[in-house]
């Protein structure tokens, strides 16, 4: 049997390869996926590993906090350092200065890595890290000594376009730097470009730009030159532990310092960066296992074909007197070669994909170094276990049917096997989308737990159903594109559409597969409209002011901008936003504190649960959610500690209903003050006095800002578009996710396609003959392939279009609009149509190339 | 052609071959299906072509109804060279100007059997001549039948429907290939009975491929083939007669096959 088997699988070599191809592009996506996710962890830990010391003297508390531009204002000085150094335990202790608040403009003058990974300045220390190698790497040049010199690293520069030698234009940190208020331009510095330094071993930098500073530079640029510094950096001694080291320093650190091990530095930020890459691992996760699915429903239908093709040689095995089981692991050890072959193939895609992956994931600026992307053994056994399994399962159905065959069919003339009836299968099937029906609906209406998650189960059903049933419910899809190929295409467009009909299940299955992709899209796309809108109505309603002054890549600017534009002619009002991080009372996670002036509220007028929208001294606004999180109604008081261990007491003044204008936690400036916050803007809010010429004053207003890449200014359709951009990319990357997806239903249909043209042999021969030209006959079969390909995108769009719209009633407190994307869903079809032209083009070449002899002469 | 054809015998050639090659195969092991036939076969006249198996008669029919290329030597349908035609003359002349009936599978499974008939017609896209497919359909006694489907009839009945699309499109020849290959003689008599009644009543040229003495013996004339060539003819047989050609035949095969 197996020599047999193996005959049988030689014997069709190109219809091996059409159904491996499904696989290979299911498990290379899988294999991809994995071998980027472990790559991109690798990066990052060797980045984390690489650059932590011992030991690290830090503000007290500052590991819950993340930099967001505007620094801290605890400082230590050169003589606490000194007091550290002496320290038996130590071997060295270096004082660091490190920012993110500066940013570097191109050559171009573009932001350097902008919206992406950090800029992250530091002073140059010899410090060795955690293993005793030195933390960085000198590839070019020398390291900055005066304070106007700084060292890049050597992907960032190549980015940039700057080599040794070129001055650099720079955007200094917010809070100073920033020239008086009479200045005209936000003012660049230039600083001089003497080294190329990455960090040690080449490992890559994940996307960071380095800018290394001498010590002195980095006081002037990011400490108004005063002769401190932010962190210390320990070194152990010989035979001391981390822990000892620590213990050690924390005896002599100044008030608001306290020292960490590394390795707990480590971990902290291996945990949050671990969050992080979990998130990403799981979004392509689950592409490649959706891709998977599509893939198994290929296979499932592949063999179903070749089965029923073979009807007359498994019943002459079986006359022969192979047995049931021999029949049917002969099919089975046939699926299992092809998805060895198929999982094989798939993992070098994998490992094409994953650098495919990196390279478009370093053009966001996140770069992964590709000496990292090797397939794990993991990988190799999980892309094994993947292929097979699926294979199996799709192919046992087929194999059993094969089983079944009974010996007097190899005598019989007519070998067509007859689909059997659908009914019963219609019946459970439509029992199934009624289940569905309900654990939706209950999520719609409020059944508890996350309704997303309801509408989500009975979303799966719905699909999986539909795919089982898609021969019945397609049928009026089928039957339509019948009717409308014989109005314009006359006799090649009715048989066309006829054989998309007569075998339902065939046409169905292969349907199905596209199907899956195209509910994701369309369920994605009325998410994303209703997104859309939803932000359309918030900006609408909400966001009052004329302009918004925001960072794209968040960073934080100079207070001077807000005092230009507020000299601007036809300017009534300029409220300023500044922040920052503050653990709320006993909180781990660190909240955003929003610091707003009075102006705040004579732009924005807040819908009020209780007190009233003005604070002032140690008051606070919150909104609803935060009160209830917290307990508080209005005259309470709020602890909030930051950076430092500074504790400020708020009074909650007010309390507003959730918005997306304010904060969560409002505070006036006198509390950020009073935090020791060094304090810039995030955003600024810019109303008009009436009769003012808005186009105007936004030219002028932009024209302010224009060589500051880190800030842009926004009227309110400006800000809502960019808003929906994002919401775009995001949508676009999913569409590209599912492409995949689609591509491998697109394999499908070529391969029915091609099966049933070599089924269809000596009819295509009969039409031939009778007088059917090869074009009309490249006609028929190209309009089979739309036949099918519409249906699964009417099925998948609609089904799509009813989840989609499930999940927007089940999120409409958050997501209050509903739209549907029509424009999209019709291109969608439309493309459909055009990858059905596309999936024929092969199986109608070859059809048109059959001699028409061959094809009706008698065997 | 709007005049419809008489029962009188027409005159002048259908179809006819010229010195017609056909070789199979490379140059040491080749097979000469057709050796240099050449024959003329009149309108409106039933015509049988027989011969033992492998003797060409399929090659034969083939390479007059555009369906394969000879090696050398021409075939003229209807005034028309094939030679040097290209795909798409030769898919328009097969349309236009010959008629079809294989030994199985002669219909589309998808179409009803009217829809069969028609398929000549509709791919031509020609109007029905309404009066002439109602001729046709009482002829071949189909008219209950038009609604079916092919898996829904009969093998007799499928030939007779395949019997009435070669017949409604008017062609110039028809050509049937063992149309009764596959059938019970109940059958075969009907389908072989409508046969020669096209041509005595509709004036129909047919030309049929058969090896079987019955069938061959409602024709009107019968080419004998062996080894590629042209042997003997027959005119207005008689079962008795045909039974001893091909006897003849087959004895001068099995000396050739011995000597």
């Amino acid at each position: 049997m197996f020599r047999l088997t193996w005959r049988n699988l030689l014997a069709r070599k190109v219809r091996l390869l059409m159904s491996a191809l499904a696989i290979v592009l299911g498990i290379g996506f899988l294999a991809g996926v994995l071998t980027f996710s472990s790559g991109l962890g690798k990066t990052f830990d060797g980045i984390i590993e690489g650059t932590n010391a011992d030991a690290q003297a830090q503000p007290a508390g500052s590991n819950s906090w993340q930099q967001i531009g505007a620094g801290d204002t605890l400082t230590i000085s050169p003589d606490d350092v000194a007091e550290l150094a002496a320290l038996p335990e130590v071997a060295q202790a270096d004082g660091t200065i490190d920012s993110q608040a500066l940013y570097i403009a191109d050559t171009d003058g573009n932001l350097v890595g902008g919206g992406g990974a950090p800029t992250i300045s530091f002073n140059r220390t010899d410090t060795p890290n955690l293993l005793g190698d030195p933390i960085m790497e000198l590839t070019e040049g020398r390291w900055p000594e005066a304070d106007d010199e700084i060292a890049l690293d050597p992907s960032a520069a190549d980015r940039a376009g700057y080599e040794v030698g070129d001055d650099v234009t720079v955007f200094p940190p917010g809070a100073v730097g920033f020239g008086s208020a009479a200045d005209e331009q936000p003012p660049t510095t230039t600083l001089r470009l003497v080294g190329l330094a990455g960090f040690a071993g080449g490992g890559g930098t994940a996307g960071s730009t380095l800018v290394t500073f001498s010590t002195s530079g980095a006081q002037a640029m990011f400490l108004d030159g005063q002769d401190v510094f932010t962190k210390v950096a320990l070194t152990a001694a010989e035979g001391v532990s981390q822990q000892e080291l620590v213990d050690a320093a924390d005896a002599v650190l100044p008030d608001g310092y306290e020292a960490v091990t590394g390795d707990e530095l480590v971990d902290q930020q291996q945990n949050a960066i671990g969050e992080f890459l979990g998130f990403i691992s799981i979004f392509l996760g689950v592409f490649a296992v959706i891709a998977v699915i599509v893939g198994g429903f290929i296979i499932a239908n592949t063999f179903s074909i070749l089965v029923a093709q073979r009807v007359r040689e498994l019943a002459l095995l079986r006359a022969l007197g192979a047995s049931r089981k021999q029949v049917r692991r002969s099919v089975l050890v046939e699926a299992t070669m092809m998805a060895v072959i198929g999982s094989t193939l798939g993992l070098f895609v994998g490992l094409g994909l994953a650098r495919g992956l990196a390279s478009l994931f370093g053009s966001f600026g996140l770069e992964i170094n590709s000496d990292v992307l090797n397939l794990s053994p993991t990988t190799v056994a999980a892309a094994y276990a993947v292929g097979i399994v699926v294979t199996l399962v799709s192919a046992y159905l087929p194999a059993r049917r094969a089983s079944k065959v009974a010996p007097v069919a190899a005598m019989r003339e007519d070998t067509a096997t007859t689909e059997g009836s659908l009914r019963r299968r219609t019946l459970i099937g439509a029992v199934l989308l009624v289940i569905g029906a309900g654990i939706a609906l209950a999520g719609v209406v409020g059944a508890p737990g996350n309704d997303a998650v309801w509408i989500g189960v009975g979303a799966v059903i719905w699909v999986l159903t539909v795919a089982a049933i898609s021969a019945v419910l397609g049928r009026p899809v089928l039957v339509a594109c019948r009717a409308l190929f014989t109005r314009v295409f006359g006799t090649t467009g009715r048989l066309a559409g006829d054989n998309a009909i007569r075998n339902p299940r065939r046409t169905g299955a292969t349907a199905s597969a596209l199907m899956i992709g195209l509910t994701l899209v369309s369920a994605v796309g009325v998410l994303a409209a209703s997104m859309s809108a939803t932000l359309d109505d918030v900006v609408d309603d909400q966001f009052t002011a004329d302009f918004l002054v925001q960072s794209p890549v968040f960073a934080a600017f100079n207070p001077a901008i807000a005092r230009q534009m507020s000299q601007v002619d036809g300017v009534e009002v300029v409220s300023q936003q500044q922040g920052y991080l503050g653990l709320v009372e006993d909180d781990v996670e660190p909240s955003f504190i929003f610091g707003t002036d009075a102006a705040f509220s004579e732009i924005y007028d807040l819908p009020m649960v209780d007190g009233s929208p003005t604070f002032t001294g140690d008051q606070t606004l919150i909104n609803e959610s935060t009160a209830d999180k917290y307990d508080v109604g209005v005259g309470d008081t709020l602890t909030i500690r930051f950076p430092g261990d500074n504790d400020v007491d708020v009074t909650v003044s007010g309390i507003s209903e959730d918005n997306e204008v304010a904060g969560a936690i409002n505070v006036p400036f006198s509390v950020l003050r009073k935090g020791e916050i060094k304090r810039s803007d995030i955003s600024l809010s810019i109303n008009l006095a009436d009769g003012a010429d808005k186009a105007a004053v936004g030219k002028e207003l932009k024209a302010l800002v224009a060589d500051f890449p880190i800030v842009a200014v926004q009227d309110k359709q400006e800000f809502a578009d960019s808003l929906k951009g994002q919401i775009n990319q995001l949508l676009y990357m999913v569409y590209g996710l599912l492409a995949l997806s689609i591509v491998i239903a697109i394999i499908g249909i070529v391969n029915t396609l091609s099966l049933s043209v070599i089924e269809r042999t000596r009819e295509i021969g009969l039409l031939r003959a009778v007088g059917l030209s090869r074009r009309r006959l490249r006609r028929m079969v190209t309009l089979e392939s739309v036949t099918i390909s519409v249906m699964g995108a009417v099925l998948g769009l609609a089904l799509g279009l009813v989840i989609g719209v499930l999940l927007q009633r089940s999120l409409r407190d958050d997501l209050t609009a509903l739209a549907i994307p029509l424009t999209s869903l019709v291109t969608f079809l439309l493309v459909a149509v055009v990858f059905g032209v596309l999936a024929a083009i092969v199986p109608a070449i070859r059809a048109s190339r059959m001699k028409v002899l061959d094809a009706i002469a008698t065997e | 052609m709007s005049e419809r054809p008489t029962g009188e015998a027409a005159r002048g050639v259908a179809a006819s071959a010229h010195d017609l090659v056909k070789t199979y195969g490379s140059e040491e092991a080749e097979v000469r299906a057709l050796d240099g036939v050449t024959v003329d076969l009149m309108k409106g006249e039933f015509t049988a072509i027989m011969g033992p198996s492998g003797s060409g008669k399929s090659t034969l029919m083939h390479c007059l109804a555009a369906l394969d290329t000879p090696t050398s030597g021409d075939a003229v349908v209807d005034g028309t060279g094939l030679a040097g035609l290209k795909d798409k003359a030769l898919t328009t002349l097969r349309r236009e100007k010959v008629g079809f009936v294989f030994q199985a599978f002669n219909l589309i499974p998808t179409l009803t059997a009217r829809e069969n008939i028609l398929l000549p017609l509709d791919l031509a896209g020609r109007k029905v001549d309404q009066a002439w497919f109602d001729a046709v359909i009482d002829a071949v006694g189909l008219r209950d039948r038009l609604s079916h489907r092919p898996s829904e009839m009969s093998g007799g009945q499928q030939q007779r429907v395949a019997c009435a699309r070669a017949l409604v499109s008017q062609p110039s020849i028809v050509f049937a290939d063992e149309p009764t290959g596959n059938l019970d003689s109940t059958s075969s008599a009907e389908v072989l009975g409508f046969l020669r009644r096209s041509v005595d009543e509709f004036g129909q040229t047919i030309v049929m491929v058969t090896h079987d003495p019955v069938a061959a013996s409602y024709t009107d004339r019968i080419l004998f083939l062996a080894d590629g060539r042209i042997v003997d003819e027959l005119r207005d047989p008689d079962r008795d007669a045909i039974l001893a050609k091909m006897a003849g035949l087959q004895d001068l095969a099995t000396a050739k096959a011995a000597g």
